[in-house]
C-alpha cells in the first residue's frame, strides 16, 4: 500500500510486558537466512537474520506478553538480545501492539 | 556471512521483479531499454498473465514492477492489476501517462496496493521531448495533474539521468514536491535503443560527481539502486550496492521470456520462458543462468583497484552493451578505467539484440 499524504505514523517503543503481533500489513517470506518482511504501508523491506527471530515473531500473537514468547521461543539466556531485535522491528513497523 | 553475500547465493523469490506487459508503445523514446514500439503477437494472453500472477502470489512475491512498452495500452491492464491486488501482490507500474485520464487516476487511487511511476526525462518540454517525443512532456504533466486531482497521494516521478537533465535536478525535485510526489532518478543504460543514444546522452564524469554529491544530500530520493558504480567516489549510496541480476532482480518480458535483469534483453541473459514446464518458479530457482550469476564473481581487471568493494565493478548491462568484458570496469567507471579500456580496444563489438520491437519510423503521440 502506498503511503498516503498527511498520515503521520505514530511510533511506539517495544515493551515486553505488552501483547504484540506481526502487523497485518506485513508479509513474511521464509529465506535461507531467516525471512524477508515487506510492509505494504511504508514499503520497507526488512531482513530477519535468524530463524529463531522469525519463529519468535510468528509466536508473539500466542502470548499475553512478549516476554513470555521470548522465553518460550529462544530461552531466558538470550532475552536482552531478542528484546533489542524486537525493538528494531517495532521501529520498522513489522510488529505492533495488539 | 554478510547479508549481501546471502543475496548473491539467491533468494526464494526475487525482491525486484519487473514484468513488461507489452512491447506496444505509443511513444518512441530514444533510450527505450526494451526497444518497444509494436506489440509482439506472442505476448502472454490474459489467461496466461492471470496464471503468472497466481504463481507470483504462491511464491510470495511482495510486489511486481509492471512496465512495457506502455502497459496501459493492454486492454486487460486493469483486470491484471486488480488480480494482483486480489492475490496480495503489490503493483508498482511505470507509464508514460498518455492514457492516464482523470477517471483512470480515480480508479488507481481507490487501490492502496497500487503505486504509479510517471516517466519524465526533463524539467521542461524541450529537454524531455527531445528524448521522449513531441507532446510527451505535456502528457506526463497532465497525468500528474490527474493523479493529484484524484487524490492518489504520493506517486513517483521517474527520471532517467542524461547529460541534458542532470543540470535540472533541482527543478525536477521541486516539481516532485509540487505534486507531493517522490522523485526517482535512475541510470541511463546503453540497452535497447539506449545503445544508439548512449554516446550522446550519458552523463559526463563531472556530472556523475555532481549527481553523486546530490544523491548523498538527498537520501530520500529513490534510485532503484542503479548508481552503485558511483559509490567508488567515497561513502556508499543508499541501497544494496551490488548487481542484483538473477540474485534479487529479474525481468519477465511480454512474451514470457525471463531475463536476468530489465536492462539485458539479449539471448546471453535469457534464462527461460514462463510457458515452459515448471513455470517462472523453476527458472528463478534452478535455471543454469541464474545459478551461474549467483556464483561469486571475479574482480577481473578491477582486482587491482582499491574501490572494487565499493562499486563491485559496476553494471553488467552497461559493460555488455558497450562491448566491455563483464569482469572489467564499468564504461562509466568514476576513475575513467572503462573509458580507457574502450579507447584501448582496437575493435569494440557491441552485441546486437535479437529482440527489437521498434516502429519503422518514430510516431508522435496519439492516444
Amino acid at each position: 500500500m502506498r503511503r498516503l499524504l498527511n498520515t503521520a505514523e505514530v511510533l511506539t517503543t517495544f515493551n515486553p510486558e505488552q501483547p504484540w503481533t506481526l502487523s497485518s500489513k506485513v508479509a513474511l517470506r521464509d529465506e535461507s537466512f531467516g525471512a524477508l518482511a515487506y510492509h505494504y504501508g511504508n514499503r520497507r523491506l526488512v531482513f530477519l537474520k535468524s530463524r529463531d527471530l522469525v519463529d519468535l515473531v510468528r509466536d508473539l500473537e500466542h502470548h499475553d506478553k512478549a516476554a513470555d514468547a521470548i522465553v518460550a521461543t529462544v530461552g531466558p539466556e538470550r532475552f536482552d538480545t531478542y528484546v533489542r531485535a524486537l525493538d528494531a522491528l517495532v521501529e520498522s513497523e513489522v510488529i505492533c501492539e495488539r | 556471512m554478510k547479508l549481501t553475500d546471502r543475496f548473491k547465493s539467491g533468494l526464494g523469490a526475487p525482491i525486484c521483479l519487473t514484468w513488461e506487459l507489452t512491447y506496444a508503445c505509443n511513444l518512441a523514446c530514444v533510450h527505450c531499454l526494451s526497444s518497444s514500439g509494436v506489440r509482439d503477437p506472442r505476448e502472454l494472453t490474459t489467461q496466461e498473465a492471470m496464471a503468472l500472477i497466481d504463481e507470483m502470489a504462491a511464491m510470495q512475491i511482495f510486489y511486481v514492477n509492471i512496465g512495457g512498452g506502455e502497459p496501459m495500452i493492454r486492454s486487460d491492464f486493469f483486470d491484471l492489476v486488480d488480480h494482483c491486488v486480489a492475490k496480495g501482490v503489490g503493483v508498482k507500474f511505470s507509464t508514460n501517462g498518455t492514457r492516464l485520464t482523470f477517471e483512470k487516476a480515480q480508479r488507481l487511487a481507490a487501490s492502496p496496493m497500487v503505486d504509479v511511476q510517471i516517466s519524465l526525462d526533463g524539467a521542461d518540454a524541450a529537454t524531455n521531448d527531445a528524448v521522449r517525443g513531441e507532446g510527451s512532456y505535456a502528457a506526463s504533466i497532465a497525468a500528474m495533474d490527474n493523479l493529484m486531482a484524484a487524490g492518489f497521494g504520493e506517486f513517483k516521478i521517474s527520471v532517467v539521468m542524461t547529460r541534458h537533465n542532470i543540470p535540472q535536478i533541482g527543478e525536477l525535485y521541486a516539481l516532485a514536491q509540487h505534486y507531493g510526489a517522490q522523485l526517482r532518478l535512475t541510470r541511463f543504460r546503453p540497452s535497447g535503443r539506449g545503445a544508439d543514444s548512449w554516446e550522446a546522452l550519458h552523463p559526463t564524469q563531472a556530472q556523475q560527481r555532481e549527481l553523486y554529491a546530490w544523491l548523498l544530500e538527498h537520501p530520500m530520493v529513490l534510485t532503484g539502486d542503479s548508481f552503485f558504480h558511483l559509490s567508488a567516489l567515497g561513502n556508499p549510496l543508499e541501497g544494496l550496492n551490488l548487481c542484483g541480476a538473477g540474485r534479487v532482480v529479474c525481468l519477465i518480458d511480454p512474451i514470457g521470456d525471463v531475463y536476468a535483469c530489465p536492462f539485458v534483453i539479449h539471448d546471453d541473459f535469457l534464462a527461460g520462458n514462463v510457458r515452459e514446464e515448471g513455470g517462472f518458479g523453476s527458472i528463478w530457482r534452478d535455471s543454469a543462468l541464474f545459478t551461474e550469476l549467483r556464483e561469486p564473481t571475479s574482480a577481473g581487471a578491477c582486482a587491482s583497484c582499491g574501490s572494487y568493494d565499493a562499486c563491485q565493478g559496476g553494471c553488467m548491462a552497461a559493460k555488455f552493451f558497450t562491448g566491455l568484458p563483464l569482469d572489467g570496469p564499468d564504461p562509466e567507471c568514476v576513475f575513467g578505467h572503462g573509458e580507457a579500456q574502450l579507447a584501448s580496444q582496437a575493435v569494440s563489438i557491441r552485441p546486437a539484440a535479437r529482440s527489437d520491437h521498434s516502429k519503422r519510423s518514430p510516431l508522435t503521440i496519439s492516444s
